[in-house]
């Protein structure tokens, strides 16, 4: 069966769950026909969604039963406000009782909504804790990034909780926006209109290199669903104290050993990439391939 | 800024052995006959990468010393002073959200070792610094006059595009965005408001008892809409539950 490619970055958060999805197996909860709207925006004479930017539901990938939340980033750039937060964590609450195969948070969010600031934090604490409990009772979380706005602030924090991380080469990642630390920092520290840079220290290519994503795909509902249904098959990690203290060595490890850096072609030599200033060029496919060929000895 | 005077009024003189190395806070404590573990960030700390594995190595250490000796976990105070996250190219290219996230999860390994966690905010808890550990605990107490907050209202104004004085005159209705623990109470993620004239050894013990015998259960919706300060999030999230 050959599939059109339907760009994930262009798709809008529903687009991007019809087509991941089984077809037909799609059921939402709260949405938009009921008006659960931001009473905060309305009250700054703010533009409301119905669904208040996110969608949350039930479907079904290759007839496995999972439940999704899928953040719209062209509403408010997809921040995490009261009611949006609570869907979300509403729906990691039920996955507890409901047990489905996996949660799948399609994460296109900068953060934090300032228009409530403190709810959209304090609910983003609630997901973090929702994430971990459904963790705990054994079912995976997995996290897709290739939206416009990436996975920033809380949302990147979350985002590293998962059991996987699948991003595409435009998504990006991290905890402040460049346009945050170039007002704060200066332009020196970091242009935020250097769009090659910004993807050099936050995009997909950087984080499979570093390993913090787990799998890298090309921009294309198709292939994050078929990278889902790998990531599915293969066994949750187990996070008990071993393994934590590993993870602690792992970082402060990669801390001595990129002390100075700054820009991603200095990880991705040590990856082994010959021409590190190629990489952000390079197809996926052999993206991934020289990754995993350099990769060889070990990982960074 | 922090006290230094807070520990011993917290523990009273002499008995604790607190140290601040830097902004990192690491130490042991006694109160009411029981042994403390005590781990936080100091002096509105801008958390970094490193501050971050120092403190979520001090949650590891506990834990695994507690499991190897057997005796009952230790109760973990932590001291949250953070003016955020430290903002630079640096720490983004690391990945810094992904080391907050190994600190999360070492907090929560710690709640299921049967740790009893608690957080008292002194100075500052601002946005991710105040994410990566401290609004995790079982109980979170605050001192009246601390700084709780994502943004302050000038900086917000800029960034929203909205009128500080609007804001401003929002701020007095709403907890919901302006700054301050009693918002947070109100919202119903601070737990409890320390008075300047109160005795803080005395709430802390009482606090410690009530971190001991909290719910596994997230119960911060449920407590903001029963104060008040947060009306939605408990229903709209017992709607997608129950749906």
């Amino acid at each position: 069966m050959t599939l059109r490619r339907v760009s994930y970055f262009e798709a809008s958060a529903r687009a991007r769950v019809a087509g991941l999805m089984d077809p037909g197996s799609v059921l939402e909860w709260c949405p938009p026909q009921q008006r659960h709207s931001s009473p905060h925006l309305a009250l700054l004479d703010a533009p409301v969604a119905f669904d208040d930017g996110v969608m949350v539901g039930s479907a079904r990938l290759d007839g496995m039963p999972l439940l999704f939340a899928a953040q719209e980033g062209r509403f408010n750039g997809g921040a995490v406000g009261e009611v949006h937060g609570a869907k979300i964590c509403g729906l990691l609450r039920r996955a507890l009782r409901e047990r489905p195969r996996a949660v799948l948070l399609l994460v296109d969010s900068g953060g934090v909504r300032l228009h409530e600031a403190n709810a959209g934090l304090i609910a983003i604490s609630e997901i973090m804790r929702g994430v971990l409990a459904a963790q705990a009772a054994g079912i995976p979380v997995i996290a897709l990034i290739g939206g416009s706005c990436g996975a920033f602030g809380g949302m990147g924090i979350v985002s590293r909780l998962c059991d996987a991380l699948i991003m595409s080469e435009e998504g990006r990642l991290g905890l402040s926006g460049p346009e945050v630390i170039e007002t704060v920092q200066g332009v020196e520290e970091f242009d935020s209109r250097d769009r090659a840079l910004v993807w050099r220290v936050t995009g997909g290519k950087l984080r499979r290199a570093l390993g913090e994503a787990s799998d890298l795909v090309g921009d294309d509902v198709g292939a994050f669903r078929a990278a889902t249904l790998a990531a599915l098959a293969r066994p949750s990690e187990v996070r008990d104290l071993e393994r934590l203290l590993a993870n602690q060595q792992a970082l402060e490890t990669r801390r001595q050993h990129f002390a100075e850096a700054r820009d991603g072609l200095e990880i991705w030599r040590a990856c082994g990439f010959a021409e590190p200033e190629a990489v952000p060029m390079l197809a996926v496919d052999d993206f991934n391939r020289q990754l995993a060929a350099g990769q060889a000895g070990g990982s960074i | 800024m922090s006290d230094a005077g807070l520990f011993d009024r917290l523990f009273g003189a002499g008995a604790h052995q607190v140290r601040v190395d830097g902004q990192f806070v690491h130490g042991e404590a006694q109160l009411a006959g029981r042994q403390l573990a005590v781990i936080g960030t100091w002096n509105s700390a801008a958390i970094d990468g490193d501050l971050a594995l120092a403190v979520a190595g001090a949650v590891l250490a506990v834990v695994g010393a507690d499991a190897a000796s057997g005796t009952a976990p230790r109760p973990i105070v932590f001291i949250a002073d953070t003016s955020g996250q430290q903002l630079s190219r640096h720490e983004e290219l690391l990945g810094i959200n992904g080391t907050f996230a190994h600190l999360a999860r070492c907090v929560d390994l710690a709640r299921r070792h049967g740790h009893p966690l608690l957080t008292l905010v002194h100075g500052e808890a601002v946005s991710g610094g105040f994410l990566a550990f401290g609004l995790l605990a079982d109980r979170v107490c605050a001192l009246a006059d601390a700084q709780v907050r994502v943004m302050d209202l000038r900086a917000m104004a800029r960034v929203t595009k909205i009128d500080f004085e609007r804001l401003q005159a929002l701020a007095a209705a709403s907890p919901v965005f302006a700054p301050g623990a009693a918002n947070y109470w109100r919202m119903g993620a601070v737990d409890e408001l320390w008075a300047a004239r109160d005795d803080w050894a005395h709430c802390l013990t009482a606090a410690l008892s009530a971190a001991a015998s909290a719910s596994a259960q997230d119960g911060r919706a449920a407590l903001g809409e029963t104060r008040g300060g947060r009306s939605l999030a408990a229903p709209i999230a017992a709607l997608v539950d129950d749906a």
